[in-house]
């Protein structure tokens, strides 16, 4: 029970890195790409029905790793406390500023939104790389959860590439989605941009891989049962591939391309780690895992049964509304600024 | 200053600020439901033109509401970490369901609902809104029923050195959960009726858009009126349940320090926290508080003399916010029966009119002052009786819980003024926020 709950909670983070991976990247991308006001308005309507659905991704992480792994989160959140609140604090001002530059009559308000919304993607981007990596390599947290420690100790070598790889991953899936989306000159710019930071993601998922061996103990599961080698070779083949798609202009494959190549290198990640949700890198003994953090079986059973009938309950009119806004989008307000 | 200090300081922002904007939504999304199922009955433009007028209000109003939620849901593990091990399995995954069940529902139709009016037929689009306000207080349910199990632990045993579930049942259906959620609910039905009554109220005093608002004005009045009533008959049942699950914030929330029989109620008090009295008690009715507490005038009510000083909540704070919330849940349901009884001439009595508009902060404070009753007539515990909230905080530094303290205020700050300005400049300016008639950009069914 344990372990399932272990492999579903990886899933809902490899779902929302995949899912809100693009709508913080088109953020990014933003002041790159956009040129004018015109230009700004489709990078948002390009998300905006979707950005709310995919952060909620987060929400339910975060949610089932205190429902299911109690210790886990509990240490999880409070050793990381500075770098999460600086991730709440972004994604509060993207939010703030997606929903508010829509109202602004000046275009210097609106420029002060923007902003909000540019840096707060950045800056959940970023260091939400920098949280996994660490995971990854663990943090020195003792057998009280305690963390021995401040924000420069998780701003290593390692979590920074971490954060890059991160960074670079959600620039390119932005940039394929938008080059899907948009049409014109936009869409050329997008798609410039999409070519250009496959190469560089390439370049850091290598160095990333390489850096992994020496920083981590995650190879340590692969050693001893080489099939999981399937994981890091599915998303090999997924970034690949997403050059492949670019290369022959087929976005809509692209996209689905570099989300499995992502999905894979969360997964990757996380598989490594186990048992540990949260590996202590002063004491293996100290590590949060699966034994020594889960809740109940009561608990468990209660919540797998309410997370496989609505967790894909929640894909299918996810999906629908992906649907419904098929097709490319343009510039104009949303529908409620509109007279009758 | 301390962690503990400040990590409550930093919640009590949080909360109190995502609750000047969850109420709102929970209200307002059931009157756009209402508006736009009117309009898909009967094809009349003019319900159209209310659903997006209210409708662009609720939007922003929404979006911060989404923003300020999802801080709350870390803050367990971020600065209550203790609380978060010792209660997760239980309290954690009603957190988890809200999300899983309900977050998803709304953060998806509340997506296509705004930007979808030309990809959806008119009944989908009615759908969609509909779906966004039951999805909305059905989410409410779960993180009362959360916030009851605090107020009154039942379903769990203590094993490993935690809390344990074991009777789903009974935490998801018990009492305090149900009251909550029906008292929190209707009010957030009556601020939103305030909300909309009010802004109606300054357009039809400017005598502007007069169809438009005294129709936007009168189903809000019927919404409220019945709420409003409900609220103070619900609250006397609400106010027994206490006395009998939490007898210390009762005697708190009423000043009321010795264990009497027949005990009376003062309709004047000012309470001397230090010296465990009343300074003054005027026009004290024999028996008012027993019967108030247990439908019974000769019952007994224990007093905050009976119980350990250090499990006695803050007597003052308490007191004033149930005395306030108390006194506006008279006030809102006389407003709206003399609203009621001049429905059909509003205009001619623009005193009437000036006073609802003025009237919109109240039940936004009646609401914040009742979690104020809620919350701090806990403390001392946060887990009431099995958990101090002392015992809850994070081992984390000082220093951070400073800058994250600050962060959210300078934060909040922001948000919150260039929030109201903005709501309050959109609601003045009336319907002409819509851009001119575009009969052609209708949607068709
Ligand atoms: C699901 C749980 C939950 C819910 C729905 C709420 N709270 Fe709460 N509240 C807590 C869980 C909690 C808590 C985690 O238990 C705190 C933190 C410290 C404490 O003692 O209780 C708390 C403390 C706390 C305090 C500080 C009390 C003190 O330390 O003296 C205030 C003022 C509020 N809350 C106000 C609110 C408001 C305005 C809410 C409306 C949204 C609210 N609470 C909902
Ligand atoms: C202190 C505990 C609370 C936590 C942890 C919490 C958590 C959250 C989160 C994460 C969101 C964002 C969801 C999204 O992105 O769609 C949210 C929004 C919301 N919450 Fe809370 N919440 C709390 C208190 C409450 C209470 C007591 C209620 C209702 C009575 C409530 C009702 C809502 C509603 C209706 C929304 C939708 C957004 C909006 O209001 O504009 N919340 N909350
Ligand atoms: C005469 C009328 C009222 C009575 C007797 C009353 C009674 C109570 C009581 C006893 C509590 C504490 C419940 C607890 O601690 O669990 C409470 C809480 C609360 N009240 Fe009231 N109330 C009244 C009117 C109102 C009004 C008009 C509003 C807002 C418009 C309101 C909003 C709240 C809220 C938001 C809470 C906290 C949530 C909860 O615990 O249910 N109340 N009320």
């Amino acid at each position: 029970m344990e372990t399932i709950w272990f492999v579903l909670w990886g899933v809902l983070w490899a779902a929302y890195f995949v899912l809100d991976g693009y709508d913080l990247g088109a953020g990014v991308l933003m002041p790159f790409i956009a040129r004018d006001e015109a230009d700004r308005k489709k990078i948002y309507n390009a998300i905006g029905p979707f950005w709310d659905g995919n952060e909620v991704w987060l929400i339910v992480a975060g949610g089932v790793t205190f429902a299911a792994f109690p210790g886990t989160y509990a240490t999880m959140f409070s050793a990381l406390y500075s770098v999460l609140m600086l991730i709440l604090f972004a994604l509060i001002l993207r939010g703030a500023g997606l929903a508010l530059r829509e109202e602004a009559e000046k275009q210097s308000h609106r420029a002060f939104w923007d902003w909000f919304f540019i840096i707060g993607s950045f800056i959940a981007a970023l260091l939400l790389g920098v949280a996994f990596a660490n995971f990854f390599k663990g943090i020195p947290i003792d057998a009280e959860g305690i963390f021995h420690g401040n924000l420069f100790t998780l701003l290593n070598p390692y979590g920074l590439a971490g954060g890059l790889l991160f960074l670079t991953f959600f620039l390119t899936h932005g940039a394929i989605w938008l080059t899907f989306k948009t049409e014109g000159e936009l869409h050329d710019k997008a798609m410039n941009y999409a070519g250009r930071l496959w190469v560089i993601l390439v370049v850091l998922s290598v160095i990333f891989l390489i850096a992994t061996a020496f920083a981590t103990d995650i190879y340590r599961n692969y050693l001893n049962s080489p099939v999981l080698f399937v994981l890091p070779l599915l998303a090999v083949a997924g970034l690949l591939l997403t050059g492949i798609y670019i290369k022959q202009v087929d976005w809509k494959k692209a996209w689905f391309a570099s989300a499995g190549y992502f999905f894979f290198v969360t997964l990757f990640g996380v598989v490594g780690m186990y048992p540990a949700l949260l590996p202590s890198s002063l004491n293996p003994a100290f590590s949060r895992t699966i034994h020594n953090s889960a809740s109940s079986p009561l608990t468990l059973k209660i919540m797998l049964v309410v997370a496989l009938i609505f967790v894909p309950l929640a894909i299918i009119y996810q999906a629908w509304a992906y649907k419904v806004f098929s097709g490319k989008v343009g510039g104009e307000h949303s529908g409620y600024h509109e007279g009758v | 200053m301390d962690v503990l200090l400040l990590s409550r300081l930093q919640f009590a922002l949080a909360t109190f600020f995502h609750f000047l904007f969850v109420p709102l939504t929970l209200g307002l999304s059931v009157l756009l439901a209402y508006m736009e199922w009117k309009y898909v009955k009967t094809g009349d433009k003019e319900y159209l033109r209310m659903v997006k007028f209210w409708g662009r209000l609720f939007v922003i109003n929404f979006a911060i509401g989404i923003v300020t939620g999802i801080t709350l849901e870390f803050q367990f593990g971020t600065n209550w970490s203790r609380y978060s091990e010792y209660v997760g399995d239980i309290f954690g995954s009603l957190l988890a369901i809200e999300a899983t069940v309900a977050f998803f529902v709304e953060s998806t139709f509340i997506g296509v609902w705004i930007f979808g009016w030309k990809r959806l037929s008119k009944k989908m689009h009615a759908w969609c809104i509909t779906i966004v306000a039951i999805a909305s207080n059905v989410s409410a349910y779960w993180i009362l029923a959360a916030n009851a199990w605090m107020q009154h632990p039942v379903g769990y045993t203590i094993r490993n050195g935690r809390a344990e579930l074991t009777d789903f049942l009974a935490v998801i259906t018990q009492k305090g959960a149900i009251m909550a959620f029906m008292h929190t609910v209707s009010a957030a039905f009556i601020l939103a009726g305030f909300f909309v009554m009010g802004v109606s109220a300054y357009h039809l005093l400017k005598k502007q858009h007069i169809s438009f608002f005294t129709r936007s004005f009168s189903i809000a009045l019927t919404f409220a009126l019945v709420f409003s009533i409900f609220e103070v008959v619900q609250g006397h049942f609400n106010g027994n349940m206490i006395a009998e699950i939490q007898p210390a914030k009762l005697a708190a929330a009423d000043a009321h320090w010795e264990t009497q029989t027949n005990a009376p109620q003062a309709l004047f008090v000012i309470p001397d926290e230090k010296n465990e009295r009343n300074l003054v008690e005027l026009i004290k009715i024999p028996g008012m508080l027993s019967m108030l507490a247990f439908n019974n005038p000769n019952a007994e009510v224990k007093g905050l003399l009976d119980f350990p000083r250090d499990e006695r909540p803050p007597v003052l704070i308490t007191f004033v916010a149930f005395r306030t919330m108390v006194g506006l849940g008279f006030l809102f349901p006389m407003l709206t029966i003399i609203g009621f009884l001049i429905r059909k001439k509003l205009r001619e009595y623009p005193l009437y009119l000036k006073v609802m508009l003025f009237a919109i902060p109240l039940p936004y404070i009646a609401i914040e002052l009742g979690w104020t009753v809620a919350e701090v007539g806990r403390q001392p515990w946060i887990v009431y009786g099995i958990m101090k909230t002392a015992d809850a905080v994070s081992p984390i530094a000082l220093s951070q819980v400073v800058t994250s303290f600050f962060g959210f205020l300078v934060l909040y700050t922001v948000l919150g003024i260039a929030n109201f300005t903005l709501l309050v400049k959109l609601a003045r300016k009336g319907p002409d926020i819509l851009e001119g008639v575009t009969e052609k950009r209708e949607v068709t069914v």
